[in-house]
């Protein structure tokens, strides 16, 4: 052979090269990555869309002062700690765990890698480099079902549900009250999907709930689906995590939209400047993480006014969704006249409002 | 139960089972010719973003609904190379299609999500559609719909009456002894899993075109399983899919609607059960006694053709 390279010679060439250019990159300091990691597609164009919306916003904000990345239908679960290990072990400064079932594999990650900071969404554990961030989404339902108890002349809302976790028990209750509050007699009725992502599920639950009577249809899941078939019968309907008004022009009376954008930059900034510090927080419509669409063409002038009024109600603290007195399904009353739940019975919510039938 | 309930829960049973009967009776002919083709929720897939793609752009139904069948085709004939001429695995290849398609579909339908497009079109017959019941029952599906009926009796004539369907049943029944006669048993299967392509990629066409007129990340959302599972409750005969077909849909729906009555106080995750369980009943009953010896299937199924000579 001409070329004198043994093997001893080619590592320590290869070691030395790695050193030098290692030693080179250290030198320059380099924009720290984020990592966001979504349960669903980023097309589902529901959940996971509107966090990949403020993942964008805080690409274009800061620009070349971070780098952002995703990673898109990972399983909460076991699959999830893997991936949250893989974006910390190589090198991402702050990772968001978009849902609840990514809580306990994000900890577990978050406890061996201290230097990363972790974002965690409508969990409700912490750790010193774990936050936690929620949104009220119960708050636009307050305002959606003022809207529907004005609207609806049959008095009968259709709701497509996903599971029956405090979440969706808060929105649909926090619904039903204020549409009785402008109609008494307001009923709603729920079918469970079981999936929080299925179109023709939420299509045929929709189709159903609309043969029922039903002339309003809301929804906890997240595809367009429902809204469609809502669009297609001639009924009512509120879009859910983004605004539908595509999908039911004349439907759409509202949409409960999730907005992670500024609560994101608002932690990106903290992280840039050294100032970020774990926190719980449950954001809603004051802060703008819940926003409501623009009104579509069937919400009446009067409707409006009450919509608006409630939604500026629960900005300035004057209204609460939950105030009493609540009866439950049963007739028992449930929250004291005067007095609203506080937050952790609002996070352990598991009974259901007069009017609903689940 | 009153009419005017009762007559859009047929109606819905009906246009559910469509995306079923489609795929299954394609994925019926592949395996009768001797292919276990186990990518059919892939090609749905990727017929449903094709299909959707093409009518977002040229705003052609036919155009779309061909593009669907096209697509369908297109991953299938993929698998025949990978299965027929080089001989991979069968049940491998097929899963590693399904989530291809899966991929591909999603990468394809990237900038058509969140549009809508308009519904295929409804029959519309002068007076006839305007019939309370017979009208609404009958004569108001789109074209697909009256395709997926009107292949199961084509289907059962081909199989059972037909040269061409006599040849192919002896290609699943026993390769070599038609290849000894002078078949050729790869063309024939080549043929029937494109066949079966283009009725899946149809199947995933009337997802994105008629039951939910949008584009999103797997929408078939496993409809492609219960399509192959059907294929064996139906022992491989097309009238049984199409029963099974209207089955499977109708108890989905009718636990929605069971739901929504409040009528009968069954948790919601039991009744989500019921569809399967009335699966796996009658796939009981059908392998007990007088009815065992009909289930056969196709006795070359899964294996690959390797001539002798």
């Amino acid at each position: 052979m001409g070329c004198n390279i043994d093997r001893r010679g080619f590592l320590a060439g290869t070691a030395a090269a790695a050193v030098a250019l290692a030693g080179g990159r250290a030198r320059a300091a380099s924009p720290p990555s984020l990592g966001f990691v979504y349960v669903g597609p980023v097309g589902d164009f529901g959940w996971s869309y509107q966090h990949e919306l403020g993942r964008r916003a805080v690409q274009a904000k800061f620009g070349d002062k971070v780098k952002t990345h995703y990673v898109e239908n990972v399983a909460e679960g076991p699959d999830s700690e893997r991936v949250f290990r893989q974006l910390a072990a190589s090198g991402d400064a702050m990772i968001f765990a978009t849902s609840f079932g990514y809580m306990n594999p994000a900890l577990r990650v978050a406890q061996q890698f201290p230097n990363v900071k972790f974002e965690i969404a409508t969990g409700y554990k912490t750790l010193p480099n774990a936050a936690e961030y929620n949104a009220r989404f119960y708050q636009g339902r307050a305002v959606c079902g003022t809207i529907a108890g004005a609207v609806s002349k049959k008095g009968f809302c259709g709701y497509v549900a996903p599971f029956p976790i405090p979440e969706v028990v808060m929105g649909v209750n926090a619904f039903t009250i204020a549409a009785r509050k402008v109609n008494p007699n307001f009923r709603t009725k729920i079918i469970w999907v079981n999936t929080w992502f299925d179109p023709g599920k939420e299509a045929d639950a929709a189709k159903s709930l609309i043969d029922q009577g039903a002339d309003v249809i809301a929804q906890h899941t997240d595809s367009p689906a429902a809204m469609q078939t809502a669009q297609s019968r001639g009924v009512y309907a509120f879009g859910q995590d983004s605004d539908m008004r595509k999908f039911g022009p004349t439907a759409q009376l509202t949409a409960i939209i999730n907005n992670w954008a500024p609560y994101y930059v608002e932690r990106t900034q903290a992280l840039l400047d050294g100032t970020w510090k774990t926190q719980s927080v449950w954001y809603g419509l004051k802060e703008g993480m819940v926003e409501l669409a623009p009104f579509g063409p069937g919400v009446t002038p009067a409707a409006q006014q009450a919509a608006d009024k409630v939604k500026q109600g629960i900005i300035d603290g004057t209204l609460y969704p939950f105030e009493g007195p609540v009866n439950d399904a049963k007739g028992a009353l449930k929250v004291a006249a005067g007095t609203h739940p506080s937050d952790h019975d609002l996070l352990t919510m598991n009974w259901y409002v007069e009017g609903v039938q689940a | 139960m009153t009419a005017s309930v009762l007559i859009p829960l047929l109606v819905t049973v009906v246009n559910s089972a469509t995306p079923l009967l489609l795929a299954a009776l394609g994925e019926l002919v592949v395996e009768r010719s001797g292919v276990l083709n186990l990518g059919i929720e892939g090609m749905m897939l990727v017929g449903a973003v094709c299909a959707f793609a093409t009518m977002t752009l040229t705003g052609s139904d036919t155009l779309a609904v061909l593009a669907g069948a096209a697509a369908g085709a297109a991953l299938s004939l993929v698998f025949g190379v990978l299965t027929l001429t080089l001989v991979a695995n069968q049940v491998a290849t097929g899963l590693a299609l399904t989530i291809f398609g899966i991929g591909l579909s999603a990468l394809i339908g990237k900038g058509f999500t969140g549009h809508p497009v308009p519904a295929l079109p409804r029959l519309s017959l002068h007076g006839v559609s305007d019939l309370p019941v017979a009208g609404a029952l009958l004569f108001r599906y789109d074209a697909l719909v009256y395709f997926g009926l009107l292949m199961t009796p084509a289907i059962a004539w081909f199989l059972a009456r037909s040269r061409a369907g006599l040849i192919l049943r002896a290609v699943g029944e026993a390769d070599l002894s038609a290849h000894s006669i002078g078949y050729d048993v790869i063309r024939i299967r080549y043929l029937a899993v494109l066949f079966g392509g283009a009725m899946s990629g149809l199947g995933g066409a009337y997802l994105s075109l008629a039951y939910t007129p949008l584009w999103v990340e797997d929408m078939t959302a496993g409809r492609g399983w219960i399509a192959l599972a059907l294929v064996v409750f139906a022992a491989w005969r097309p009238w049984r899919v199409l029963a099974g077909a209207w089955l499977f849909g109708g108890v989905t729906v009718l636990q929605l609607f069971l739901q929504g009555s409040g009528r009968l106080p069954v948790p919601s995750q039991v009744l989500a059960m019921v569809p399967y369980l009335a699966t796996i009943i009658v796939l009981t009953i059908m392998s007990s006694g007088a009815l065992r010896g009909r289930l056969e299937a196709p006795a070359c199924l899964g294996k690959p053709f390797r001539p002798a000579s």
